[in-house]
């Protein structure tokens, strides 16, 4: 199993590179579904020649990314060696941080998988450990990820959106490993990269505080009240609850502590670097407004851009306020709903995301269908799956038609591309719903646990 | 008396700078600028009165210059200048001077301003881009508009604003347009060198005609009814290749205001023998009079006017021919014969060449309604010849196709003309000036910038000298590029590229055609080390003519290139609401379901619970 795993991650790796060191141009890099004027490294080095020429990089309405990966990748937009296109080092650092986040992501399965095996174990249900797992969580995901066609196209398609994603696996597996200082590193770079991730404070301290996913406290609840009906022991109950749901406050504030040093770290670089050309209101005016507002009305897979292309200009900010609520309202509701699995939320959280960001690329996708990989076991049952999987390619190769025709060939309409991107919101949409759905309603993967509680609850009543 | 007027205003100018000896100079950095002005307004009337001159009168002088065109067409250039003595001296009535204007530049505190209508576009290979006409009175089609202000930094923009509104309701065009941000800039010198107080403005669509004609001649004291103006006959100036209208305001304490109206026009002889029409070398050019370009003729000069006169200005080309025929340059020589006899023969001189020009010059107050005058050129033997190039044939096109993204292509061919100035030294370089305006919808991406030297590449250090961007701001502020560009001699063809990004607009700001395309002006290419400056040495102070002061004046070499139509995609402009139920009906989806399902949890999992007890109970 290990030894296959390697491999296929070493030809995933060996084939990005392939595309990367003889793919030729493949016109990626101006690909709306790939690039976003967010992370456009075109515009990266737009804005890296306009420091250079001591003007502030974000005068003009081309850069709107990080100053410090300005300062980053900047120097190496630069350099052209021949015969390759141009941004071949940066797409060389991406293929790294694409491993790197791929490597994260294993890392974190694992940590899934033994805390889960510790918490079935707590239960005493080790017949139920060695029955139920029977595929390595974190090397599906890695692998989802890795192979993933979008991943792979964002990697070698010159956008900064790998560096992203490696700063919010970062944050989640920083999280689940409960070290508080990484975790906080991937929140506050996530954060200052692309401001959603902002919302992930939500899951990544329910993980410090209580630890990877575990089934339901009710299941706890249920067999700790089996346990007192049977032996009226309260000593052993209460110690039971205790070790399962208890919330350590300890390194929530010691991810919080962390939080405000890394925010001061990230605003004093900022700031150093954009000293002389404007500054950080500059700054926040430009990348989070920018955001926000939705300023830019060039296409990509979401909707907003025709909608705010279209919309009256009276309605303009109502509708950007809905939209960006639309984000903020179901955060609460899936915190509760979801909180005895924080990292399933980060999971739900990021496919939010990913269908309401205002600048939604693949990429996005390629991290939410990587985290999805993680739960391979419990969603094995999952309904309509063919449908998406095979909505998912069909929207991928339609959209780059249906963009080809209005944009270059002039014989469609905007509409056709538009329809598209109707069409893969809602079948995000319905990945979404149907695994929140899945998870909530049918517990598959723990209705052994389930019953094996309920017969263990049983028996005693019975006898 | 008039000597001791104008020593004034010589003093009043020293007292705007720090450094001056008048007394009232630390007046400026403390006091309000309303303050100052009516200061200054209460000192120029107390001085105006207390030196109780003789004022210096308003002037009006009205010229035309015809010029022959290698290409078998005429150019006729209409030259009208009114000028008025510094304000303080007459108050504010004006007897000749248009009041309009004079409120004007009082009004908006104008040091400087030209507004141009132009329809077509010069021929700098056929009619010439050495000269003071070319440099001059070339100007970009449809609408462009230059001011400089006397006035704090701040206040400009706002000024500008005012202005273009004022400017619009004088032309009857649409100059209110240049009032959006994003519609004019401030270059601080590929342009004209300037403190940041010249804004520069161009609609590159703006159609002219005789709507914009009618109020420019309203500001001539004789209107089109008698003098030169009244050879404007609207069907035959209409008719031609290229058709530029200028209005020049300079204004200063000392000078007063100076406004320069000009027209150039560009015509097809209406010549009588359709066989000439054909042009052929061994033909000889077309003849024409004024009567066949215009349909009319001079009959006397617009009587308030100083000074009335026509030119007829032969090349340099041809002033070589006649040479070499051994004639002289009499109005009748070998090669044509003019239909009068001119009043005056004016040698120019170019301040590279020895001899450039010939003027010959007619006094229209010599004619009257009996006797008018009908000036016009009759050819004698076939002749071709070239005018003299500007030193680089400039032109710019886009590349690319589709609707996403493209570059703009700046190509330079060498016309050879520093060989025939300066010989050929190996090592020289030639200076090229690049000012260019693009909207913010097409993104540029400068970083992209490469120079093509007779094909191959070369860094950009390596040939631009220096370089100053203002990067476009979406919906804000137009992009400007200025830059300076050492070229090597002996570069055949030199290429610039940057390549763009075409932005995408909201539905409302597309023009009612959209699928025509989006205009971006005219780019304006300069070559700062060469002048177009004419001199003409055998005349004193050139007759008070202010058409060869202007020749006179020292002026760059400047040709502007060609407006770009670039096509913008379009979004459905039929369905604003549809797009907004589909996409509201989806995010209604996505909250619905998500919500459902995280609601629908409690009870069934209840009901489970309950199941499996009952069943094992």
């Amino acid at each position: 199993m290990a030894i296959r795993y390697w491999q296929m991650a070493a030809a995933a790796v060996g084939f990005r590179l392939v595309l990367v060191l003889f793919g030729g141009d493949l016109h990626l890099a101006s690909r709306p579904e790939v690039s976003t004027p967010l992370t456009s490294l075109r515009r990266l080095a737009e804005g890296y020649w306009l420091k250079q020429a001591s003007v502030s990089p974000y005068s003009g309405s081309m850069y709107h990314g990080s100053p410090l990966l300005l300062s980053i990748l900047g120097p190496l937009t630069n350099s052209r060696p021949d015969g390759h296109h141009a941004h071949i080092y940066c797409s060389l650092i991406f293929v790294a941080v694409d491993f790197l986040a791929a490597m994260l992501i294993r890392a974190t399965g694992h940590k899934l998988q033994m805390a889960r095996n510790r918490s079935l174990k707590s239960l005493d249900l080790t017949k139920a450990v060695n029955d139920s797992v029977n595929v390595s969580a974190g090397d599906v995901a890695s692998l989802i990820y890795l192979w993933n066609p979008w991943a792979i196209v964002t990697c070698v398609g010159s956008c900064t959106s790998p560096i992203e994603n490696l700063m919010v696996v970062i944050m989640i597996y920083g999280a689940c490993s409960r070290l508080a200082p990484l975790a906080a590193f991937g929140y506050v770079m996530a954060t200052h990269l692309s401001l959603y991730p902002a919302i992930l404070i939500v899951p990544v301290i329910l993980l410090l505080g209580y630890g990877p996913d575990a089934p339901p406290p009710k299941v706890f609840l249920i067999k700790g009240s089996s346990a007192s009906k049977s032996d009226e022991s309260d000593n052993d109950k209460t110690t039971r609850q205790r070790v399962v749901q208890q919330f350590s406050w300890k390194p929530v504030l010691h991810f919080i502590f962390w939080l405000f040093i890394w925010s001061c770290h990230v605003l004093l670089l900022s700031s150093v670097i954009l000293k002389k050309v404007g500054g950080l209101h500059e700054m926040f005016e430009k990348t989070y407004g920018f955001i926000l507002t939705v300023k830019d009305l060039s296409p990509n897979i979401g909707v907003l851009w025709y909608f705010f292309a279209e919309v009256f200009d009276f309605f303009r900010n109502f509708f950007l306020i809905v939209f960006n609520m639309n984000i903020i309202f179901v955060v609460l509701p899936l915190a509760i709903r979801l909180k005895h699995r924080p990292c399933f939320l980060a999971f739900v959280y990021t496919a939010i995301v990913a269908i309401l960001k205002s600048y939604p690329s693949a990429g996005d996708s390629a991290l939410y269908l990587g985290l999805l990989g993680l739960f391979v076991n419990e969603l094995a049952e999952m309904q309509f799956t063919f449908f998406l999987f095979f909505g998912y390619i069909g929207v991928s190769l339609l959209s780059p038609v249906m963009h080809n025709l209005w944009i270059w060939r002039g014989t469609g309409n905007a509409n056709f591309y538009f329809a598209t991107g109707l069409a893969y919101t809602c079948l995000q949409t319905v990945l979404l719903v149907e695994s929140c759905a899945h998870r909530e309603t049918r517990p598959s993967s723990l209705l052994p646990t389930c019953q094996a509680i309920y017969s263990s609850v049983a028996e005693p009543i019975k006898s | 008396m008039a000597a001791h007027s104008r020593g004034h205003p010589a003093m009043r100018e020293r007292g705007f700078s720090p450094a001056g000896t008048s007394p009232y100079w630390w007046i400026r950095p403390c006091a309000g600028p309303i303050l100052f002005l009516s200061l200054l307004f209460l000192f120029l009337f107390t001085a105006a009165a207390a030196s109780a001159a003789a004022p210096e009168e308003e002037k009006f002088t009205e010229e035309l210059l015809l010029r022959p065109l290698p290409d078998r067409k005429a150019l006729a250039h209409f030259h009208f200048r009114s000028s008025a003595p510094p304000a303080a001296s007459v108050g504010r009535h004006h007897h000749i001077f248009p009041k309009a204007i004079s409120q004007l530049v009082k009004k908006y505190h104008i040091s400087e301003l030209e507004l141009s209508f132009t329809q077509g576009r010069w021929n700098y290979e056929q009619w010439g881009g050495f000269d003071p006409m070319s440099t001059n009175n070339a100007k970009p089609p449809g609408v462009e508009l230059w001011a400089v202000f006397d006035l704090p930094l701040s206040e400009i923009d706002a000024t500008w604003k005012n202005l273009t509104h004022t400017l619009s309701g004088l032309f009857c065009a649409s100059i209110n347009f240049l009032e959006s941000s994003t519609a004019f800039s401030a270059p601080r010198w590929g342009f004209k060198l300037n403190e940041g107080n010249l804004r520069y403005g161009a609609l590159p669509r703006e159609a002219v005609c005789t709507e914009n004609l009618t109020p420019w001649l309203k500001l001539l004291p004789c209107r089109d009814k008698a003098g030169i103006a009244f050879l404007l006959y609207r069907p035959s100036i209409y008719k031609g290749y290229y058709h530029s209208q200028k209005l020049k305001l300079r204004s200063s304490q000392s000078l007063g205001i100076i406004l320069d109206q000009t027209l150039t026009v560009v015509l097809q002889p209406n010549t009588v023998s359709g066989e000439q029409l054909h042009s052929n070398h061994g033909q000889l050019q077309p003849n024409w009079s004024m009567r066949h370009l215009f349909n009319r003729k001079l009959s006397g000069k617009c009587l308030v006017s100083k000074s009335s006169r026509v030119f007829i200005e032969v090349d340099k080309s041809i002033v070589d021919n006649v040479n070499k025929s051994g004639s002289d340059l009499s109005w009748s020589n070998e090669l044509f014969v003019l239909s009068n006899s001119p009043d005056k023969l004016i040698k120019g001189q170019n301040h590279v060449e020895i001899q450039s020009s010939f003027l010959y010059v007619y006094d229209a107050s010599n004619y009257t309604e009996e006797k008018p005058l009908d000036v016009g050129i009759t050819w004698k033997l076939p002749l071709v010849w070239t005018c003299t190039p500007s030193p680089f044939h400039a032109s710019r096109f886009l590349m690319g196709s589709g609707n996403e993204r493209g570059s703009i292509a700046l190509s330079f061919m060498s016309t050879n003309l520093h060989k025939q100035i300066s010989g050929s030294p190996t090592d020289c370089s030639i200076k090229a000036v690049i000012f260019q305006v693009v909207p913010w919808y097409v993104k540029v991406y400068y970083h992209s910038l490469e120079i093509f030297i007779d094909g191959s590449r070369k860094t950009v250090s390596e040939v631009v000298d220096k370089i100053h961007v203002i990067p476009s701001e979406d919906k804000l502020l137009p992009g400007t590029l200025e830059m300076l560009l050492r070229f090597p001699c002996s570069m055949q063809s030199g290429t610039l590229t940057l390549d763009f990004d075409k932005g995408f607009l909201h539905i409302d700001e597309y023009p009612p055609d959209a699928n025509q395309g989006f205009d971006i002006p005219s780019a304006l290419v300069s070559f700062p080390e060469f002048s177009s400056a004419r001199s003409y040495p055998e005349i004193d102070p050139v007759l008070g003519s202010p058409l060869l002061e202007y020749f006179q004046e020292d002026s760059v070499v400047k040709s502007y290139t060609e407006v770009l139509l670039v096509p913008l995609t379009t979004p459905d402009f039929s369905m604003p609401y549809n797009v907004i139920t589909f996409t509201c009906t989806v995010l209604a989806l996505y909250f619905g379901s998500l919500l459902n399902a995280l609601r629908r949890r409690i009870g069934e999992e209840e009901r489970e619970l309950k199941k499996t007890e009952l069943v094992s109970m």
